[in-house]
């Protein structure tokens, strides 16, 4: 389908229908030629956020620092969790940092395991690749994290910690945090067609996920026993990089092999199931 | 003839229906504790609890290229199910099709527009859904916006188009698809006449200039008729006909007649109804001028009709349009309930009738009445078609008793007229015989 339609001899591209049979990986070629439907799905997801809510771009950046405030309030200056002996970073600043990098991810996964359910309309009435739904949706979390980075920025540099060449590392860090967030999504996002109860888990688990993850505290605070369970979780390598990138604070080293495997694990054997739930997809959504 | 631009081999489509299709994650593993044997040994497939229903069965179609292929049949027999295995919404679970070309389908007009995001901006969502790449739709930019008639709206969020404005824009992005073979469904139902009238002869343009094959389903036998240079006949997922048109609709319309006594004809839940719904039409009443129902009349006699209607939902400045067609599915008058302005329709919820009489001369023949339940906007609430057949006999109303005058009927109405001779016009005709 690169040429125009009319361009090519119909009896060259003849399509065949057959059942479909066993486990296959998505056909990348057929969705990468679909790029300019991703293009235009993420922006109408972006547009439409922006347009329908009054404060628009604001919420995105009053989030985490109206959660970063709360959380620096009760659990930093209140029940005294301070990163600053461990980090050198004013826990504020610290907080701000973990949520707007968890935030990102959350927001993403959320909306990649929502998507498919979400495109029941589309699914029912209309063919094309079914992977091109989650990918659109995990592209316009994007636009919310580029908007709080800078945000995020600006207050380091207002706490008299400006970015160091660390930062240059930023889109690596960010990318584990999508692919994690994405692959994951995948499987929640087929998963979400059969069982709608994906749907009530999803916030759930990421409210958990919150609390074991190094946001408020660091990971000094997690007993010794515990820490490799812990450091199975991987946004803490996330987490931790993220930190590393915006605040010069320790580099996490091997805690960053962690989400990079899992990310690879997850995206791959998500594409998987999400191929072989796919084509059940107009039939049961 | 050529290679078909279709060619469907052996295709059925199996639907599972039962509480496990689409159960929760709480069913599935309540199903799992409950015959744990069966699941280990493999056999969860053939759960006794779900019963299978076959859309399609066995279908074997060679589609003709370039030539527009109508698919008929009653509600339920397979018609959509066929369309989505063709624009590969679903898989088939048996058979294989073949298409040559670039599918694009009008199943629903419209899927995937915003209602917050512009004209423009959904012109280039909604073909981007449909497959058209950014350059091409580019390419048919203005076409497209000059097709829809929207022009000055173009930056307004489509929830401020009137429902009109929102199908000619779907309709006309969909049609500017450059595809070899095109998919139609019920599209025709919404929109205006006008509007209507530019569809069909898009559709027309498409396939003999632009040598496209079109798969068009409609329940309006008439455009079938007129638009389809063949026609396939499904029912209970099988291929009862496919040929000519005029055969296949006649072999058609005579299975679907409706369930009738005398001159009442009670219309089930399930006919062939189109529209967008919220009422029913339930009972159709011919009535003679005796004012007994039957459904047999005497050429010159009033048509007394008595229409039944289930509301649904509420229809303020609603309209009833009854029309006569001809055994042949031709419509050849049509009453509209606000007439010179004779009646404004606020209908409530509930059961309500209304009466209509009819007076035009029908000449001996077969007719039925084809009835549709307008909203105030012009859309079809509720749309069936040959709800009732009726004759005309060939005997006159006035009391004469007098047969019809002429041993062929030629046409299927009267028209009151009048006639004289002109006086002096020798020289007028003369000159035209001259040329």
């Amino acid at each position: 389908m690169e040429a125009r339609a009319s361009d090519v001899p119909a009896a060259m591209r003849t399509k065949v229908i057959e059942p479909p049979r066993g486990w296959g990986f998505p056909d990348l070629a057929e969705i990468a030629s679909h790029r300019d439907l991703i293009f235009y799905l993420a922006r109408r997801d972006v547009v439409v956020r922006y347009k329908q809510a009054a404060v628009g771009g604001f919420w995105v950046v009053l989030q985490p620092l109206l959660l970063a405030g709360v959380f620096s309030l009760f659990l930093g200056t209140w029940a005294g969790f301070d990163a600053n002996p461990d980090t050198g970073v004013p826990q504020p600043l610290f907080v701000l940092a973990g949520l707007v990098v968890w935030l990102f991810f959350s927001t993403a996964l959320e909306r990649v395991s929502k998507s498919t359910v979400a495109s029941e309309g589309l699914i029912s009435k209309i063919y094309f690749p079914r992977a091109v739904i989650p990918l659109a949706a995990a592209i316009a979390p994007l636009v919310d994290f580029a908007i709080t980075f800078v945000v995020v920025v600006l207050v380091a540099i207002a706490y008299g910690y400006p970015p160091g060449p660390e930062i240059l590392a930023t889109p690596l860090v960010v990318a584990l945090a999508e692919t994690t967030a994405f692959g994951a999504g995948l499987w929640l996002s087929a998963l979400n067609v059969r069982y709608r109860d994906v749907t009530l888990i999803v916030p759930f688990v990421l409210l958990v996920g919150m609390f074991v993850t190094p946001i408020f505290y660091t990971l000094n605070l997690v007993p010794e026993s515990l820490q490799p369970l812990y450091a199975l979780n991987p946004m803490v390598g996330v987490v931790e990089g993220f930190r590393w990138c915006l605040l010069g604070t320790d580099f996490p080293g091997g805690l960053l092999l962690i989400p990079v495997v899992v990310s690879v694990v997850l995206t791959v054997t998500g594409a998987l199931y999400y191929q072989r739930a796919e084509r059940g997809f107009a039939d049961v959504i | 003839m050529g290679e078909p631009a279709v060619r469907i081999e052996g295709v059925s489509k199996r639907y599972q229906l039962g509480a496990l299709a689409g159960g929760s994650l709480s069913q599935r593993l309540e199903s799992a504790v409950r015959h744990p044997l069966r699941r280990m040994r493999g056999t969860a497939e053939s759960k006794p609890e779900t019963s299978e229903f076959w859309a399609l069965r066995d279908v074997d179609l060679g589609i003709e290229e370039g030539k527009i292929t109508g698919l008929i049949g009653p509600n339920g027999a397979g018609k959509s199910t066929l369309l989505k295995l063709l624009c590969r919404i679903t898989a088939p679970t048996e058979g294989r099709i073949e298409l040559r070309g670039r599918v694009g389908s009008l199943l629903e007009v419209g899927t995937g527009f915003h209602p917050e995001l512009t004209g423009r901006e959904n012109i280039f969502l909604n073909g981007a859904i449909l497959g058209m790449r950014r350059e091409e739709i580019i390419r048919r930019f203005s076409e497209i916006v000059e097709f829809s008639g929207i022009g000055q709206f173009l930056d307004t969020p489509v929830k401020r188009y009137s429902s009109g404005m929102y199908v000619r824009l779907a309709f006309a992005i969909a049609a500017h698809l450059e595809s070899e073979i095109l998919l139609i469904d019920e599209v025709l139902a919404v929109g205006d006449q006008e509007f209507q009238r530019k569809c069909l002869g898009k559709m027309e343009e498409v396939s003999t200039s632009g040598g496209r094959t079109v798969i068009f389903v409609a329940h309006n036998m008439s455009s079938i008729r007129r638009l389809c240079d063949s026609a396939v006949l499904l029912d209970h997922g099988r291929v009862l006909a496919h040929g000519d048109t005029d055969r296949v609709v006649a072999d058609y319309l005579e299975r679907v007649e409706p369930v009738q006594h005398g001159g009442i004809a009670n219309i089930a839940a399930d006919a062939q109804r189109s529209g967008i719904g919220g009422a029913r039409l339930l009972r159709v009443e011919l009535s003679d001028s005796s004012g007994g129902a039957s459904e047999r009349v005497r050429y010159g006699e009033p048509l007394s009709l008595s229409l039944g209607f289930e509301i649904e939902r509420r229809l303020p400045g609603a309209a009833v349009q009854v029309g006569v067609s001809t055994a042949e599915g031709i419509n050849i008058l049509t009453s509209h309930s606000s007439d010179r302005g004779s009646l404004e329709l606020d209908l409530e919820e509930g059961m309500i009738e209304l009466r209509c009489e009819l007076r035009a001369t029908l000449l001996p023949g077969e007719f039925a009445i084809d009835v549709d339940l307008l909203d105030a906007r012009g859309f079809s609430v509720d749309r069936v078609e040959r709800t009732l057949n009726f004759k005309v006999l060939n005997v006159a109303f006035d009391g004469s008793g007098d047969h019809y005058p002429w041993p062929h009927v030629r046409g299927s109405v009267r028209p009151e007229s009048d006639w004289s001779v002109v006086q002096g016009a020798g020289s007028r005709v003369q000159a035209a015989e001259r040329g």
